[in-house]
């Protein structure tokens, strides 16, 4: 039952979304081509949803392209790899691309220009893998949602016990405005792509394969249904342009009329989604043995004059990529990563690239006007109506306004996914997904807080029992002791303090000496003898003076 | 051999007693309106609300002995939830019990310390480990910044340093209205 081209497949519609500008076409007129290698490449332990990585490589450390450089620590983690040869500068904190505009461990790696790879090799024949293993291939892989949230792939492609997995959808609807990066992805790989969704569909052994692309993009739709053309297991879906229609849960009620269950997972109700760039990303992991150490990045705005998309490695510095797309820096009012509508503005231009860096927008001041003052809620409702989750945002926003956050969550604020299609139609201009955005990070806060709360008055409680327990002991053992005249507990503490700190000077002093001694030997200074000093064990015999 | 074992097992025996013992003596009367109170106070322990702890500053307002603007950590977010709790009008913090200060956790110079255990006797919750005349250390993540330990210290060791923010506790700010600070 071949579904080729031209044949109707039945679609739903989900509640909502809008029609932003879209601005697509301006950054789909080159080719893709890799990005230069930049002089230097930043590489931070934390580009995913989970536990930062762990560095496994030394400052000063010679390393090959493809080699790993931090492990994931944890499940939900995903590892590092080194995007070309060359030697790992420094291990520290510098600028991440993130939203708080903070620091954060990273890697910095001066290539050596050899691109030389460490020994890799594909997977002969992953169908005779188990599924386990092809998981954990992937995972070593370092490959994570590239859509844009940067989930760890693997753990989406486990079923779990006996699900059975009845639908694995492709994402390639990219409805966020002014991104192509999958679109020219679509339009030019759509072999790697393919071969990715095959490994996905082993290792899920799913039954059946919709790649789902909007219709604004029929050279992509054309690419793939040739690549698919006889695979009658697989159907390439055009889907009629709304945003977010790329939002996972959005796309699988347009696909299969089926809603994800608010507290569930896809995989619930027997669907997968994976974003085609992953796919790909899968399919050099596996058929080609290479790490994700490069990603597509659309570089656009009305900043830079040659908009476009390139391949880039992980680590590059933005303002390169934006230089080598003839951008102007001084005509960047604002550089978002991601699209207007769900991305972020970043606080500098030399931030580097990072798994879910999908696009760079350089925005001008008539790109993206800055936010105008806002209004007070006319109730018009026009959020609800655009709302692709069906909440109330004006309800939601009222409560996350004064604060008041168990109401805001009894109208469902976690279940938003911060899309922005409310904030777009307000006629009042208020940044209501800044409001959300800001009422379930008080939430989460509170609820870290709560947890070290309740940690510290058990402690405190134990602490209260152990005092009174010590003291229902002394008073025992002082009874025994009365009649031995000892010296008054008080004086006795004084003396050893005094005895302590004299001691701990001279061994202060030692280890100055020594270190000093080990400064002219070494010729430079290590700190490090001063911090190991105190470690000594003191054997002097007194008695414990807490007694 | 026996008689290690015999005295260990007395032993358990008296520290099981003890622990029982323990939980019927400290037993939290069942008031749920103190545990309600207590559970809005951020268990710093540190006593600037002028009472010896989270506890009992829980049980004096549940008296009405003391207001619900007095605990310095807890700051606007411990008063509003009093507020709500207690259907009461929340206020400004009491400038008496102090002002709210950035979070801290202390630190202590390992090169100084004499290893005294004068701070981890002053710790309400535990949160400093070290054994007499060894140097002592603070477990960061269970020290709740109440300063208690800094006093005590006879060498002036143990500094209170701000926890800083990182990527995974950084959230998104109130968003700030032009309009709105104008008027
Ligand atoms: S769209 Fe704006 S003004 Fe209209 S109800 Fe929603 S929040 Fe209020
Ligand atoms: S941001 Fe949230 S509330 Fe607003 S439209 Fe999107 S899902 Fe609905
Ligand atoms: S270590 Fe010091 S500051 Fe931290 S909880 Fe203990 S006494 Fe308070």
């Amino acid at each position: 039952m071949s579904q080729g081209a031209g044949t109707t497949r039945r679609l739903w519609k989900f509640h909502g979304g809008v029609h932003p500008p879209l601005h697509k076409d301006i950054s789909t007129t080159l080719p893709v081509r890799a990005a230069r290698l930049p002089d230097r490449l930043v590489l931070p332990l934390h580009q995913h949803i989970g536990e930062p990585a762990e560095p496994i490589v030394g400052k000063g450390e010679k390393i090959l392209k493809g080699q790993m450089l931090a492990r994931p620590q944890g499940y939900v983690s995903a590892p590092v790899h080194a995007p070309t040869s060359g030697t790992v500068t420094d291990i520290g904190n510098h600028p991440v691309p993130h939203p708080s505009g903070l620091s954060a461990p990273c890697l910095v790696i001066e290539p050596d220009g050899e691109e030389r790879w460490i020994d890799h090799q594909a997977v002969e024949d992953y169908t005779a893998l188990p599924p386990s293993e092809l998981r954990n291939l992937i995972r070593e892989a370092g490959i994570v949602g590239l859509g844009g949230a940067g989930f760890p792939a693997y753990i989406k492609y486990n079923p779990g016990h006996q699900k059975v997995i009845q639908t694995l959808i492709l994402n390639g609807v990219e409805c966020e405005p002014y991104i192509t990066c999958d679109d020219m992805l679509m339009r030019e790989a759509p072999q790697d792509i393919l071969g990715g969704l095959r490994v996905i569909q082993h290792a899920l052994q799913a039954r059946e394969c919709l790649i789902a692309i909007e219709d604004n993009k029929p050279q992509a739709i054309a690419s793939l249904q040739q690549a698919t053309a006889g695979c009658d297991d697989i159907e390439v879906v055009p889907v009629p342009t709304v945003y977010p229609q790329g939002s996972e849960k959005q796309l699988i009620k347009v696909l299969t009329g089926k809603e994800v269950p608010a507290d569930g997972l896809a995989l619930n109700i027997g669907v997968v989604c994976a974003n085609v760039g992953t796919a790909a990303a899968v399919h050099r992991a596996i058929n080609r043995g290479e790490p994700l150490i490069s990603r597509y990045v659309t570089i656009t705005g009305g900043a830079v004059a040659a908009p476009r998309n390139l391949d880039v490695l992980l680590g590059t510095p933005m303002n390169a990529l934006i230089g080598e797309c003839d951008g102007d820096p001084a005509r960047i009012a604002r550089l978002i990563m991601g699209g207007p509508m769900m991305g972020f503005a970043l606080h500098r231009h030399d931030l580097p690239v990072i798994k879910t860096t999908n696009c760079i927008l350089a925005a001008t001041a008539s790109d993206l006007p800055p936010p105008r003052p806002e209004l007070p809620c006319i109730r018009c409702g026009a959020c609800a109506d655009a709302c692709p989750v069906n909440l109330l945002p004006q309800q939601l926003y009222w409560y996350s306004k004064h604060r008041n956050l168990d109401r805001a969550q009894e109208y469902d604020l976690f279940d938003c996914i911060e899309c922005g299609c409310c904030s777009y139609v307000c006629p009042s201009h208020i940044p209501l997904v800044q409001y959300f955005r800001y009422a379930k990070g008080d939430i989460w806060t509170q609820e870290r807080e709560k947890e070290k709360s309740d940690i510290a008055r058990r402690r405190h409680e134990f602490r209260q029992f152990r005092i009174e327990r010590e003291k229902a002991e002394r008073k025992a053992r002082r009874a025994r002791k009365k009649a031995d005249g000892a010296q008054s507990e008080r004086e006795r503490k004084k003396a050893e303090i005094q005895a302590a700190i004299a001691r701990t000077q001279a061994r202060r002093q030692a280890a100055m000496k020594e270190a000093e001694k080990r400064r002219k030997a070494h010729g430079r200074g290590r700190q490090k003898a001063m911090d190991e000093s105190p470690r000594a064990p003191d054997n002097a015999p007194e008695k414990e003076p807490r007694k | 051999m026996l008689p290690a074992i015999i005295v260990l097992s007395v032993l358990a025996i008296i520290f099981g007693l003890l622990l029982g013992f323990a939980a019927i003596r400290f037993k939290v009367e069942g008031d749920p309106l103190v545990d309600k109170i207590d559970a809005q106070l951020p268990q710093t322990q540190c006593g600037q609300c002028s009472y010896p702890g989270c506890r009992p500053y829980a049980e004096a307002i549940a008296k009405g002995e003391a207001d619900i603007n007095q605990c310095p950590p807890g700051g606007e977010t411990t008063i509003m939830a009093l507020a709500d709790l207690l259907d009461r009008d929340p206020k400004p913090l009491n400038p008496e019990n102090g002002v709210i200060k950035e979070k801290t956790v202390a630190v202590i110079d390992e090169t100084r310390c004499i290893g005294c255990t004068l701070c981890i006797q002053a710790c309400p919750v535990d949160a400093i480990l070290g054994a007499a005349k060894h140097m002592h250390t603070v477990i960061a993540s269970e020290c709740t910044g109440c300063d208690l330990c800094v006093e005590p210290c006879p060498v002036d060791c143990i500094d209170m340093v701000p926890v800083g923010q990182d990527i995974l506790t950084w959230k998104w700010p109130y968003p700030d209205n032009p309009l709105e600070k104008a008027s």
